[in-house]
């Protein structure tokens, strides 16, 4: 029994397919990224499965619970951090958590222990007794990270947890995240517009249109895609024959190019060719980032604008 | 029967704690219902003289501490609104707390607060002649218990009908004010036209303040109440299961998209 299962699931809101027929699984301890472009469905599938929202047609499961029947027993196992914030302000760090934790049904003295623990392994045991309100973004985003892991979930969902953060916070929350992953356990569905943070996933899931367009270990997934493409500068006659030759394509003027799943080879079988004149050449090796544009054909925000659903239904 | 009652109290206890850490929440909640008091009382005791058997301002207490609670108790539902707007009911939705100790726990705090408010109206009555024993009291903070209570149930089930803030602030001013005013607060249900007597009957506030008007008005309540007290706790008591367990359907009907 996995994680999560999840079977031909839709969603659909008048028409339009936020989820459109989705299946995969993550096994127990697993870190899986969600990885698409603003509008994907990625939030739609969090809400889905932690029992927000249900599902249009199609099956999950969590923790071998069906989402559809036994969502009470589901919010036991479950941790979540929402892409919005979802903090009481004019509480304090410390009350938004014990809150958390009464809710949870956790005793008095083991939440006060484990609200501890956690702030000081985020760095906020200072900011215990503040009220939420005069916290910072990142502090906020880190109070809500060990929010989410206070009961001690077998899952936890992050839903764009590293938005609008700085670098240093970034890699605060990533280096926490993986921290518990490690310590507790945890299985973590994360997902992102951010590809450069799922390079170290153990698998990743890449959604566009509500679809999965592929899924697996990130490196392999390169790997798969992932011949690389030399590319060679020449004018000379006589050079560009033997190119054209060897299989190469010209990509652009004077530039000729060749993918194949061992460069070097081939840069050893031209080197060694006499009587060339080649002016340059360099080898380009794909990234994660590449194959995630192949894959959904668009370019990638940077600033997360969440724009009213109706308008990004309209868009479509 | 834990894993419903706790979650209750900590809902409850997060409402109360943030409505004492709000100054102006806190002040205005005592100024205004004395203030209504007195304004009301005072200048319309001049105006009205006689057959009553009380002063004006003694024979509007009564329905002050029902507006009170109407007011406070209804109002109090407008947290579920914020916390939906500030995406704070999602984390509270997410836990494994059922849907109903959500909303019984909006019912209580509301009910808490506005209990307290209307205790502090009990105490202006020495102040303007009217006298009660421990005992009466005593009854009296029940029977406002029972009629927050309803009207708090009433707020969570409008709270979990509507979308927005706007909609909440007209519909509830729409609401309460026919309910305040159609309630026997300000007159005798006896001295209105008919279709409205019937209207009033509708209206659990009216068994409300006619409760409180038994209690008050010892000796006059054979004069001033329009129901016999049995006739109405029963009704008190009817009108709210109803409206607790419609408030807590709806709440949960909202929820499931
Ligand atoms: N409540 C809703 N009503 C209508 N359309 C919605 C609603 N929620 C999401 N959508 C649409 O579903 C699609 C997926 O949205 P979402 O899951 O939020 O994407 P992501 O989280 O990947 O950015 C979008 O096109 C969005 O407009
Ligand atoms: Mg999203």
């Amino acid at each position: 029994m996995n994680a999560i299962e999840v079977k031909e699931l839709y969603k659909s809101y008048d028409g339009v397919h936020a989820v459109n027929g989705i299946t995969f699984e993550i096994g127990y301890g697993e870190l899986f990224g969600f990885l698409g472009p603003n509008g994907a469905g990625k939030t739609t599938t969090i809400n889905i499965l932690c029992t927000l929202l249900k599902p249009t047609a199609g099956q999950a499961f969590i923790a071998g619970l069906d989402v559809s029947r036994e969502s009470d027993k589901i919010r036991e196992h479950i941790g979540l951090v929402f892409q919005e914030t979802t903090l009481d302000n004019e509480l304090t760090t410390f009350e938004n958590l014990l809150f958390h934790a009464y809710l949870y049904g956790m005793g008095r003295h083991d939440a006060v222990k484990r609200i501890d623990d956690l702030l000081s392994m985020i760095g906020l045991q200072s900011k215990k007794n503040e009220l939420v309100k005069h916290l910072s973004g990142g502090m906020k985003r880190r109070l809500e990270l060990i929010r989410g892991l206070l009961h001690k979930p077998r899952v936890l969902f992050l839903d764009e947890p590293t938005i609008g953060l700085d670098p240093q916070t970034r890699a605060n929350v990533w280096g926490f995240i993986k921290e518990m992953k490690r310590a507790e356990g945890t299985t973590i569905f994360v997902t992102t517009h951010y590809i450069e943070e799922a390079s170290d996933f153990d698998r990743i899931a890449i959604i566009d249109h509500g679809r999965i367009v592929a899924v697996g270990n990130p490196n392999k997934l390169i790997n798969e895609m992932g011949r690389a493409t030399v590319t060679f500068g020449a004018t000379d006659g006589a050079t560009v024959q033997t190119l054209i030759g060897h299989g190469m394509i010209e990509s652009g003027s004077g530039e000729y190019q060749i993918k194949t799943e061992d460069p070097d080879l081939f840069l050893k079988q031209i080197l060694n060719l006499s009587g060339l004149k080649i002016n340059e050449f360099k080898i380009k090796k794909p990234v994660l980032e590449e194959l995630y544009l192949s894959l959904t054909g668009s370019e990638i925000r940077d600033e997360y604008v969440d724009r009213p659903r109706k308008i990004r239904g309209h868009n479509r | 029967m834990k894993k419903l009652i706790l979650p209750i109290y900590v809902i409850t206890l997060r409402d109360l704690k943030k409505f004492f850490r709000q100054k102006s929440r806190l002040i205005g909640m005592i100024a205004r219902p004395l203030t209504w008091l007195f304004l009301i009382g005072t200048g319309l005791n001049q105006v009205i003289k006689g057959g009553l058997g009380v002063s004006y301002i003694q024979f509007i207490l009564p329905g002050i501490l029902g507006m009170t609670i109407l007011f406070s108790a209804m109002f109090s539902s407008i947290s579920i609104v914020w916390d939906r707007e500030f995406g704070f009911m999602k984390e509270i939705l997410v836990t494994p707390v059922s849907r109903f100790s959500v909303a019984f726990g909006k019912i209580v705090s509301g009910m808490l607060v506005s209990t307290i408010q209307g205790i502090i109206i009990m105490a202006a009555a020495p102040f303007i002649g009217i006298r009660f024993t421990i005992f009466e009291a005593l009854l009296l903070v029940v029977f406002i218990m029972v009629v927050s209570i309803c009207i708090a149930a009433i707020g969570v089930f409008i709270a979990s009908m509507i979308k927005s803030f706007e909609s909440f602030n007209i519909i509830m001013n729409f609401i309460v004010m026919p309910m305040f005013f159609l309630s026997g607060a300000m007159y005798p249900i006896s001295v209105l036209p008919r279709f409205m007597r019937y209207l009033m009957y509708l209206n659990p506030l009216s068994y409300g303040i006619d409760s409180f008007k038994h209690v008050m008005f010892v000796e006059f309540a054979h004069f001033h109440s329009d129901f016999s007290l049995l006739f109405d706790v029963v009704l008190m008591v009817a009108f709210t299961l109803v409206s607790t367990v419609l408030a807590a359907f709806a709440f949960d009907r909202q929820q499931k998209e």
